[in-house]
């Protein structure tokens, strides 16, 4: 697979007025067009900074995110879905399009398309509240595929649900990247998630971070990938990285 | 709502008994405020001259209708406080969208602005007056400094708490800062901005009848001077009772506004 991303040494400090803190050491790795890239790493190690650093919402200290392909556009999904209440779930949908004003009725048509394509055509004039939290979450993943980015950025997205919903739903968005074909970087702390939807697994050290390590996620097609053999040997792995470097 | 269970019929019953409770007794607190008035001034138990009387009140209300200066001076303060109250409600907005839009601004401003609000505004009228004049402007523009500062601090406070999340969307999309203020800021502060309205029509009200105590030929607060200066106190408790529900109308709206504006 070619290459679309490649973060050359990042390194991040932050300013306070009575400390500093080091984030981020020294990150390096690509990203592979196409492919469902997780970063894993203790909770404060700057996971959600290393998003924010490669959409180009925060600079870095130092080194550089080169892009490999040109045009390449990116859409940043938060932790929570942050739908706002006051709008209804396709208003909701097309917020980033009115942002960059482009919502002409092609991108309305295709976000009615995802809208109805994964469930939520029924419930596109009710308001957020009206909606359970994976409803909720796949609207704001319709919300940043509308723009059509290149490039996913996904800060823990599921953190805000309960455990079996989180399940389903993570599977459920894994499955969506993969149909509309995008290129995904997805932050989590869940270990098992990370090995469960994605082809590669960067482990990040604790603050200051670095890669620790990376992985190439083979577990056999045919099977659920939690009941795999294989996935328990990949969570243990990981596991003991991340237990190591804390 | 096909199967209404007998016991969800005995409490929605319950409800609308307690209700239409809650309901009489107010209307009962009116009359009976009234009706012993009314008997205490007729026994001579107080002295209508001084206190006045409902049916006195009822008589003046009648004779100025008549003439028609009931209206002028409903209409006149009625037209100060709207005029009061929209001029501050924009003018408030606007300046805690600056104030919002540059924090240095608010940082440097944010001490007198503190004084200001604690300072009682109608002590500012007679020299609004010296300064305007004599005349309608002057009342408006006491009406207007009565209510815009506290205004300016309930929206400028409701739009910093938007939550710095929602922000963060707006600006994953490429947003500008003026699409941050139409499509999160605004609107998530709508709750803020009808509190303050609510908090702006009542201070409106509170400046221009100051303001009319103190300059104005015509208007409520105007014949509440006029009136205790040749003792007809019959128009002064008129024009008190008026005033009233003047307010309370006004409120209403504010109110019905709100209904409409945030359904959710
Ligand atoms: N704007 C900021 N100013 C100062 N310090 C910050 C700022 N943002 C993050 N930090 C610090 O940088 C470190 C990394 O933060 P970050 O939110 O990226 O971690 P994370 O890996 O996403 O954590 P979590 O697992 O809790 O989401 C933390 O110690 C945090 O306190
Ligand atoms: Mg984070």
């Amino acid at each position: 697979m070619e290459s679309i991303l490649r973060l050359y040494a990042i390194s991040k400090n932050f300013h306070e007025e009575t400390s500093e803190t080091q984030a981020i050491a020294d990150i390096n790795f690509i990203v592979r067009d196409g492919e469902l890239l997780s970063i894993v790493g203790p909770s404060g190690c700057g996971k959600s900074t290393l998003l924010s650093i490669i959409s180009g919402l925060i600079p870095p200290s130092s080194g550089e995110v080169r892009l490999l392909k040109q045009p390449v556009t990116m859409g940043y999904m938060l932790q929570r879905d942050h739908l706002f209440p006051w709008r209804t779930i396709l208003q909701n949908a097309c917020l980033g399009l009115e942002i960059q004003k482009k919502r002409t009725p092609a991108n309305l048509r295709y976000v009615e398309t995802l809208l109805s394509q994964y469930g939520l055509g029924e419930f596109k004039n009710h308001y957020p509240s009206q909606l359970s939290g994976g409803m909720r979450q796949r609207a704001a993943l319709i919300r940043t595929l509308a723009v059509k980015p290149d490039i996913l950025l996904l800060d823990e997205p599921f953190s805000a649900l309960d455990y079996q919903t989180r399940l389903q739903v993570a599977d459920e968005i894994a499955s969506i990247i993969r149909r509309e074909q995008k290129t995904a970087v997805f932050v989590t702390h869940d270990i098992s998630e990370a090995v469960a939807i994605s082809d590669r697994v960067v482990v990040l050290s604790k603050r200051p971070s670095r890669v620790a390590a990376i992985h190439n996620i083979q577990l056999p097609a045919g099977v659920k990938p939690r009941e795999a053999p294989e996935f328990r040997n990949y969570f243990n792995l990981i596991w003991k990285e991340l237990d190591i470097h804390d | 709502m096909t199967n209404v269970s007998p016991e969800h019929l005995e409490y929605l019953k319950k409800r609308r008994r307690r209700a239409w409770m809650v309901k009489a007794g107010q209307w009962l607190i009116l009359f009976v405020f009234f009706g012993i008035w009314e008997l205490a001034a007729a026994a001579q138990l107080i002295d209508p001259f001084i206190f006045s009387q409902p049916s006195r009140m009822w008589k003046a209300m009648i004779a100025m209708a008549m003439d028609g200066s009931l209206f002028t001076h409903i209409s006149v303060t009625l037209g100060e406080a709207i005029l009061g109250f929209v001029l501050s409600a924009i003018l408030g907005t606007l300046a805690a969208v600056l104030l919002w839009w540059n924090p240095f601004l608010r940082k440097t401003l944010n001490p007198y602005l503190v004084v200001l609000n604690s300072l009682p505004k109608t002590a500012l009228a007679p020299i609004i007056i010296v300064w305007i004049g004599n005349n309608v402007r002057a009342v408006i523009v006491t009406a207007i400094l009565t209510s815009i500062v506290v205004t300016i601090l309930t929206a400028l406070t409701g739009f910093i708490e938007v939550s710095e999340d929602k922000i963060k969307l707006v600006e994953t999309f490429g947003g500008s800062k003026r699409q941050v203020l139409t499509k999160v800021v605004l609107p998530a502060s709508a709750p803020a901005l009808v509190n303050a309205m609510e908090i702006n029509i009542g201070l409106s009200f509170v400046g221009v009848i100051v303001g009319e105590l103190l300059t104005a030929k015509a208007g409520l607060g105007y014949l509440i001077v006029y009136g205790s200066q040749i003792f007809k106190m019959d128009w002064v408790m008129l024009s008190v009772i008026l005033l009233s529900l003047l307010a309370a109308l006004l409120y209403q709206v504010i109110v019905a506004l709100e209904k409409r504006w945030i359904q959710k």
